[in-house]
């Protein structure tokens, strides 16, 4: 078989814990084909960087080691080599991007630099033909004006560029396997969708294999030839894309594909995957996906299973496909979270507004100089109007850095000093009230943030964090009535009642953010601002919160802010929309109309940037360059310098909004 | 790692020992006793006379105590006004931050010590003007440290859901804030304690700390200092309890630093 670069086989890297042995990898196997994209999914601590990490020789010293297995390219058994061999392949056979291009780089080295180090060592050119390299790698990546680029440090460039950086670096030595770990997960969807094009591209000129490490089955869709499910250190499934995107084998890939938010799954609660991974010291004695398996028996308790190889290829670690085993179908598990309609259980008036924003403004100072003058304002917010209706899911949506967070924490007043305009919740502005008037009101509208890991106190046990804000706001001043209603929140978002003796670094992630849902439900709030509360989370346990907001606005009637870059879990749970570009929202309405009809440029091309499963996208809209500086944004429509529709006015006058169910901002539309 | 500790460890145990017992033994600090002047140790006297035939232990015991309750008090004073200065001036920020910060360098223009020794001038010598002086000069190094880690507190998460739930600011910062910046703050009260002990000897030395008759390690060194070639004890006795002390509490100070380090990763 000479068309195979790569190839591991029974691969397994072990780290030393002060809990015990911690088999990252457990005897894996697979192949990658010389000038074909083979993916790795799984969720995070499956072991699919630490793979990565095992095939560049790069597993963290002294605690890590490969502990058998071989690791064949080509003719060479990479696990054999020692670390001066190694130097010789790094680079130049096989070379690495991160998933931080921010950490990445070396920020007081310029670019030209840190890609002419690689270029020295592996080319042994003379710095002048360097240079020319240099900016040829600079023009392949796709970054404009290389010879000018090539003096800058990377704080000069964004975080797209950046990548593009990593990627030239890791070009210059002609690798014939480039290893991507995560390469677009710190990005934005547009940006992700010129990183993924840009490896495509780069594949097809030079012909090297892409083994391409992510989370994100929309990328694999688009990336992969060949693909390796990941689970608890194990392969679980090989296959190619084809019969992967079509008949996934293994219980966990049919469960990931379920727990996917999409439109269609609008009226079901998703079918989550109940409970955690097991931990990697553990020994196992059966199945490891068992304990959270919809098709398992008892025979998958007792017995590990080996690969079955079924006749078209793909491979599946898993008992239900073993030859001459029958599973009886009695005893077969019950699917403890079935895909069940949820049905609206609180009665209330959804016509009924619970939030009017008028002409939002958060603009913050750039204070310089001896006496901190104000130099300018970075305009987070600028005039942004949304409603929301008792009970709603108002979803805003756009890239990072475009003043949605902004625009969440100056609704509930945690800006208050910078935020300008009309915050109308039911009858009130809640700019006009005192603080002391506003502390009152507080108990009406929550938060609930990204980060499950830095918002809560680690030093207060978990009963106390929820408890807080009903002491605070004086909702309920006696003791055993609070701790009854603590019980109750816990029971609600489905932990139990024993955990609020526990602190809050017990937990994993999706426990926490569903520590912080019963902390923000305790002062029975109309409102909740959800701060991207699934981004941090991975697809299972994303399911699960989901499933519980949606869960718990059926049965309180509660409204959402829906903070997220995630279209599908848009898609999923909001009714309204509002796209927000650099601190204006430039289209919205409802979901279905605008997700199916789109009319700004930007919600076009944002929506086609999205990597979808099933569905050959072929003409794709890119967006060019770089969100703009919010301090300094461009004359005109914003929007303008990336429009691919851009007309005359574009550059004059910011357009104007009509005020439609489905309202654009666009020029094209007036 | 065991042996490293354990002296350290012990001779600060013998320092608390001497200077919370100190005041209930029957110690001769006054007492003059022309035929034991400059005496070499005797049964009596472990360590040897002074220049007035008093026994040198009793007065290092004595000395004991005040640099113990001295450090310990100014220490446990600035850390109480300097934490919450900080942390006020970090929670409000804006002009009250802009005001506090002004006044820090101010304090912070002026060499410390100096600054003690213009106070303790000014407030005239005796131990409870001491503490005064240190605790004035030593508020603002807390300060600054609280005001520092709070300013990246500030913003996190917990501290916006604790606002959100409309908790008080006085609450906010008690609970979610000072519980989170006492690690470094508890290590940095460690050195002050040898930093204190230090400047309260040289005060003594110099004649604004503990006047006479009563002993200080500063004051006994003084003296000694006048008598060093004939009887180095009396400059030795007390210099070396004041090195062994300080070096034990600052070894301690690194070790608890490493310590917290890692726990908060």
């Amino acid at each position: 078989m000479s068309d195979i670069l790569l190839e591991v086989k029974n691969l397994k890297t072990y780290l030393d814990t002060p809990r015990g042995v911690l088999r990252a990898v457990d005897n894996i196997s697979f192949s990658i084909k010389k000038g074909k994209t083979f993916a790795i999914v799984g969720e995070s601590g499956c072991g699919k960087s630490m793979t990565a990490l095992s095939i560049m020789g790069l597993v963290p010293e002294p605690a890590g080691k490969i502990a058998g297995g071989e690791i064949r390219l080509e003719k060479d058994d990479l696990a054999s080599f020692s670390e001066f061999q190694m130097r010789a392949v790094r680079g130049k056979r096989i070379a690495m991007i991160f998933q931080e291009p921010m950490t990445s780089l070396n920020p007081v080295l310029t670019i030209g630099d840190q890609i002419r180090e690689s270029i020295y060592v592996h080319k042994g050119l003379k710095k002048l033909e360097a240079n020319a390299r240099v900016i040829d790698l600079l023009k392949a990546v796709g970054i404009p004006d290389p010879a000018r680029r090539i003096d800058e440090y990377p704080h000069q460039l964004s975080g797209g560029m950046k990548q593009r950086v990593m990627i030239a670096i890791a070009l210059a030595g002609d690798p014939d396997l480039l290893i991507a770990d995560e390469p677009t997960t710190a990005l934005d969807v547009t940006i992700q969708a010129q990183v993924l094009q840009l490896l495509k591209d780069l594949q097809a000129k030079t012909g090297m294999a892409i083994l391409l490490i992510t989370h994100d089955l929309g990328v694999v869709y688009e990336m992969a030839d060949d693909i390796a499910v990941m689970y608890a250190g194990e392969v679980v499934e090989l296959s190619d894309r084809q019969s992967f995107f079509t008949t996934a084998k293994h219980p966990y890939s049919q469960r990931l594909f379920k727990s996917l938010p999409s439109m269609e799954k609008r009226l079901m609660s998703l079918e989550a995957i109940s409970g955690t991974v097991p931990p990697l010291t553990d020994t196992f004695t059966g199945c490891r996906f068992e304990p959270r398996c919809d098709q398992a028996w008892m025979f998958c308790t007792q017995n590990i299973p080996t690969i079955n190889k079924l006749a078209n290829g793909q491979q599946v670690l898993c008992h239900v496909y073993t030859e001459g085993l029958e599973r009886p179908k009695s005893v077969a598990k019950e699917s403890e979270t079935s895909t069940q309609a949820i049905a609206l259980s609180k009665k209330i008036d959804k016509n009924q507004n619970l939030l009017k924003v008028k002409n939002l403004q958060v603009h913050f100072p750039i204070h310089k100089g001896l006496f901190k003058k104000i130099a300018g304002y970075v305009y987070a917010v600028d005039g942004v109007e949304m409603e929301i209706k008792l009970g709603q899911t108002l979803a805003l949506v756009g890239e990072s850095g475009c003043g949605k967070t902004t625009v969440g924490k100056g609704i509930i007043q945690l800006l208050r000093e910078f935020t300008r305009g009309e915050v109308k919740f039911q009858a009130d502005n809640l700019l006009n009230f005192s603080d002391a008037e506003l502390r009152e009101k507080r108990a009406d509208f929550q938060i609930i943030f990204q980060d499950p890991y830095s918002s809560m106190n680690p030093r207060m046990l978990v009963g106390d964090i929820i408890e807080e804000g009903m002491i605070s706001l004086q909702i309920e001043l006696d003791k055993d009535k609070r701790e009854k209603k603590v019980t109750e929140l816990l029971e609600m978002v489905g932990l139990s009642e024993d955990m609020r003796h526990r602190y809050p670094h017990e937990f994993s992630g999706g426990q926490r953010q569903r520590i912080c849902i019963a902390r923000a439900l305790a002062v029975n709030p109309k409102l909740i601002v959800c701060d991207e509360p699934t981004s941090a989370l991975d697809v299972s346990v994303q399911a699960q919160i989901l499933n519980l907001l949606k869960e718990l606005q059926a049965k309180l009637g509660l409204a959402y802010l829906f903070i997220t870059h995630d279209i599908s879990v848009v898609a999923y749970l909001a009714d309204q929309i509002a796209v927000m570009y650099l601190g204006r929202i430039v289209e919205r309405g409802a979901v279905e109309e605008v997700l199916t009809s789109p009319k700004h440029p930007y919600t076009k091309a944002l929506l086609s940037a999205v990597p979808v499963i099933n569905s050959e996208n072929n003409n794709k809209q890119f967006l060019q360059g770089d969100l703009p500086s919010p301090s300094n944004p461009p004359k005109g429509c914003h929007f303008h310098p990336r429009c691919p529709e851009v007309i005359d006015k574009c550059r004059v006058a910011y357009p104007i909004c009509n005020n439609d169910e489905h309202s654009t901002c666009c020029h094209l539309y007036n | 790692m065991k042996f490293k500790l354990s002296l350290p460890i012990v001779i600060l145990i013998i320092w608390v020992l001497m200077a919370v017992l100190g005041p209930l033994l029957p110690l001769n600090l006054t007492e003059i006793d022309y035929y034991k002047i400059m005496q070499g140790p005797d049964w009596q006297a472990w360590l040897g006379y002074d220049e007035l035939g008093r026994p040198l232990l009793h007065r290092l015991i004595s000395g004991a105590s005040v640099s113990f309750f001295v450090s310990i008090s100014v220490v446990s004073l600035a850390v109480v006004f300097g934490t919450l200065i900080g942390t006020v001036s970090a929670y409000y920020g804006g002009w009250v931050d802009s005001i506090l910060v002004r006044i820090f360098d101010i304090f912070l223009a002026f060499p410390g010590i100096l600054l003690v020794i213009a106070l303790a001038g000014v407030l005239g010598p005796g131990i409870d003007n001491l503490v005064i002086a240190m605790v004035a000069v030593g508020w603002v190094g807390f300060a600054r440290l609280a005001r520092a880690q709070v300013l990246s507190l500030r913003s996190r998460d917990h501290v916006q859901a604790a606002i959100a739930l409309g908790t008080k600011p006085f609450i906010i910062m008690l609970r979610h804030l000072i519980p989170l910046i006492s690690a470094p703050i508890i290590v940095e009260a460690t050195f002050g304690i040898a930093a204190v002990i230090i400047a309260e000897a040289g005060l003594s030395f110099l004649g604004l700390g503990i006047q006479p008759p009563d002993a200080s390690w500063g004051n006994m060194i003084k003296t000694g200092s006048d008598y060093m070639l004939s009887s180095s004890n009396m400059v030795l006795v007390p210099g070396i309890a004041l090195i062994l002390v300080v070096l034990a509490i600052n070894l301690l100070g690194d070790k608890l630093r490493d310590h917290l380090d890692v726990k908060s990763r």
